[in-house]
């Protein structure tokens, strides 16, 4: 039978499902489209990924799908109700909202994006090292995890940024340093029901250093775990962000940053509705469909998580 | 545990530390200690990081540089940091936060005034997260993948992804200024806002307590609002728990026990099965109320609640770091605590967990 699959010319479905793969590669590729088909059976969560795709496709043709400049005042124009030539009206200084929540859109995914490639990273090292290491090592960085965990994360959000002073790095940065704790949390779990395998001390008898060894063959056993924890928490993450925007700390005016716009649209609240409505479901819409996308990955993933 | 005590390896017996009940207390404690300490230092190290210059603000711009040096001097910010530390730590332990620069009262003073307003919303709110979300995380475990499960997953899902200052926008737009079936902004109507004396800072209970159900009324329809959204963010988070606890006792055998000796499916669900629930189910309130104090900053500034969150934010926009830190430590302080409690709460009333 093997030697059949193996000499027959395969298609690619073939080549995905086999059940004797000829490389690591080709075992990889199977793995995936296997959780791929388990995935898309999940509605709910090929809804979260269309939300995300599509936030990042209107990230990157932002300037092709906006009808207007963002940025553009026109004040014999302002707060006009929706109409075909401003699909979602305009906004107090005449801009209109639809373009505005368009590049807003790079805002969201500028600030997931770093506030993931920071926090998980460090997140990852501060478990991992905890977990591998032991002792007081583990001791020091899981009390220092805790405190960071004991704080409420938009409360010490706020207090960083009146520190550093508000604009949208610092709010980043804010983020980042609450979100990386549940991270190591995860990291430093995986790590320590790893550690104890043949395969490390394998790899140890071979010479293999401990950072090697942390980064080679620890790291990738708590990737699967630490993605679909960011995933889930990238809602989160907007919302703190949106939060920060609302209060002004966050992305500057005139940047069409969502919490923002949320926030200058409520003192027209009662007779222009749209001015605070729109950006406020932009904002629903993305962080719902992270959310949703987080437990689709979580059933494939991480089959412990689910129920 | 019982091994209270172990053997040495010479046969005599050493008491351990930290063993026992007396030494699992204490444990509690030193942690407890341990990330108050934390805490502390995170507030003390934003507060250096700060490009406000304390000097300059309490002596302004225009002050020659022998005054500048002398209340540098008097503020003790030229000592070593480490000794600025312990300086800040030993004023906190004895209740002294510093001055506001906006309300020029001691933060602590401020804080006190403004606590119980956040106090109030945040128990209205667990309680209507409570009283909705159990019943909903029962409904949905007993109909698991049916139609009521996916509808409780929904509204929860909805409730984890809802900014929750845009809720509140619409809360009003919808509830207060088209249909007027709530009150506004602000705890009382401004007409009634003199006629009420803070005894306790509950509103609702102040205003039982002079016996006037006018002004209780009034509260109320204040209240509901604020309450009813924050409640849902709980709310969401109770019901995903109670679900995912009670699938776990539904499975249980001891419930099969049950179904064979005929008790009826209404006692099981709600005697054997829910009463096993409510021991982890009271960690998750208990945590939920502690994410309530935090999540009604946004909330108490769309609904001008005078509470610790609006404190918080205003200092903020007016660079008061003094009361900003003070309702930070606060804010982390009573989270920290919560915490805490929960965790002895759950030893105390789980007997398995005293073992």
């Amino acid at each position: 039978m093997t030697t059949q699959i193996s000499t027959a010319k395969p298609g690619l479905k073939q080549w995905l499902t086999s059940d004797t793969p000829q490389s690591r590669w080709q075992a990889k590729c199977g793995r995936a489209w296997l959780g791929w088909i388990k995935f898309s059976e999940n509605k709910l969560a090929m809804i979260g990924l269309s939300v995300v795709v599509g936030l990042i496709l209107v990230t990157i043709f932002a300037p092709l799908l906006a009808p207007y400049d963002p940025l553009a005042a026109n004040l014999a124009n302002r707060i006009q109700p929706p109409s075909g030539d401003h699909w979602f009206g305009t906004d107090q200084l005449g801009r209109d909202i639809l373009s505005r929540l368009i590049y807003g859109a790079q805002y969201t995914l500028l600030i997931v994006g770093l506030v993931a490639i920071t926090a998980a990273p460090l997140g990852l090292l501060v478990g991992t090292a905890a977990g591998f290491f032991g002792g007081w090592i583990d001791a020091v960085l899981m009390r220092i995890t805790d405190v960071f965990l004991a704080f409420p994360k938009l409360i010490l959000a706020l207090a960083f940024v009146s520190a550093l002073g508000p604009g949208i790095e610092n709010a980043i940065l804010a983020i980042a340093i609450t979100a990386w704790p549940p991270y190591a949390r995860i990291a430093r779990a995986e790590t320590i029901t790893v550690r104890k395998e043949d395969y490390i001390e394998a790899a140890r008898l071979q010479g293999t250093s401990n950072f090697a060894l942390i980064i080679g063959h620890i790291t990738p056993m708590c990737m699967s775990s630490l993605v679909v924890r960011v995933t889930l928490d990238m809602a989160g993450m907007i919302l703190i962000a949106a939060g920060l925007g609302f209060l002004g700390l966050g992305a500057q005016p005139p940047m069409p940053e969502w919490g923002a716009m949320v926030s200058d649209g409520r003192q027209f609240l009662l007779e222009q509705w749209w001015v605070a409505t729109v950006p406020g479901l932009a904002i629903f819409v993305v962080s719902l469909g992270f959310n949703l996308l987080g437990d689709g990955l979580r059933d494939v993933l991480d089959p412990r998580g689910g129920d | 545990m019982s091994a209270v005590t172990r053997k040495n390896r010479d046969g005599r017996t050493r008491a351990r530390l930290f063993s026992g009940k007396a030494g699992s207390l204490l444990r509690l404690v030193f942690s407890l200690a341990i990330t108050f300490f934390g805490l502390l230092l995170v507030t003390f190290l934003i507060g250096r990081v700060l490009p406000i210059d304390p000097v300059l603000a309490a002596v302004g711009d225009r002050a020659p540089q022998a005054v500048y040096d002398r209340v540098r001097e008097e503020m003790g910010l030229n000592l070593p940091i480490w000794q600025q530390f312990f300086i800040y730590i030993s004023n906190i332990l004895q209740g002294d936060f510093g001055t506001s620069v906006l309300t020029s009262n001691p933060v602590l003073e401020d804080i006190k005034r403004v606590f119980p307003a956040t106090l109030e919303l945040a128990t209205i709110a667990t309680i209507i997260g409570v009283i909705l979300g159990i019943p909903a995380g029962v409904f949905a475990a007993i109909n698991k993948g049916k139609w009521p499960d996916h509808v409780v997953r929904v509204i929860g899902l909805a409730g984890y992804s809802m900014p929750i200052f845009w809720l509140g926008l619409m809360g009003l737009l919808v509830f207060y200024m088209k249909l007027d079936w709530v009150a506004g902004p602000g705890r009382l109507d401004a007409f009634y806002v003199d006629f009420i004396e803070p005894t306790t800072g509950l509103m609702l209970v102040d205003t039982l307590i002079e016996g006037d159900m006018d002004l209780f009324w009034n509260a109320v329809s204040h209240i509901i609002l604020p309450a009813s959204i924050l409640a849902y963010f709980s709310l969401a988070y109770i019901a995903r728990m109670t679900r995912s606890f009670m699938l776990e006792q539904l499975s249980q055998e001891y419930i099969l026990t049950a179904r064979v000796k005929g008790i009826s499916e209404h006692r099981i669900i709600w005697r054997h099965a829910l009463g096993n629930v409510m021991v982890p189910l009271v960690t998750v309130i208990a945590l939920s109320y502690a994410n309530l104090l935090e999540g009604s900053v946004l909330t108490e500034i769309i609904f001008a609640w005078p509470g610790l969150g609006l404190y918080i934010t205003n200092s903020l926009l007016n660079a008061d770091m003094n009361a900003v830190l003070g309702g930070t430590v606060v804010v982390g302080a009573v989270f920290i605590s919560v915490n805490m409690l929960s965790d002895v709460l759950y030893r105390f009333l789980d007997p398995r967990a005293r073992r």
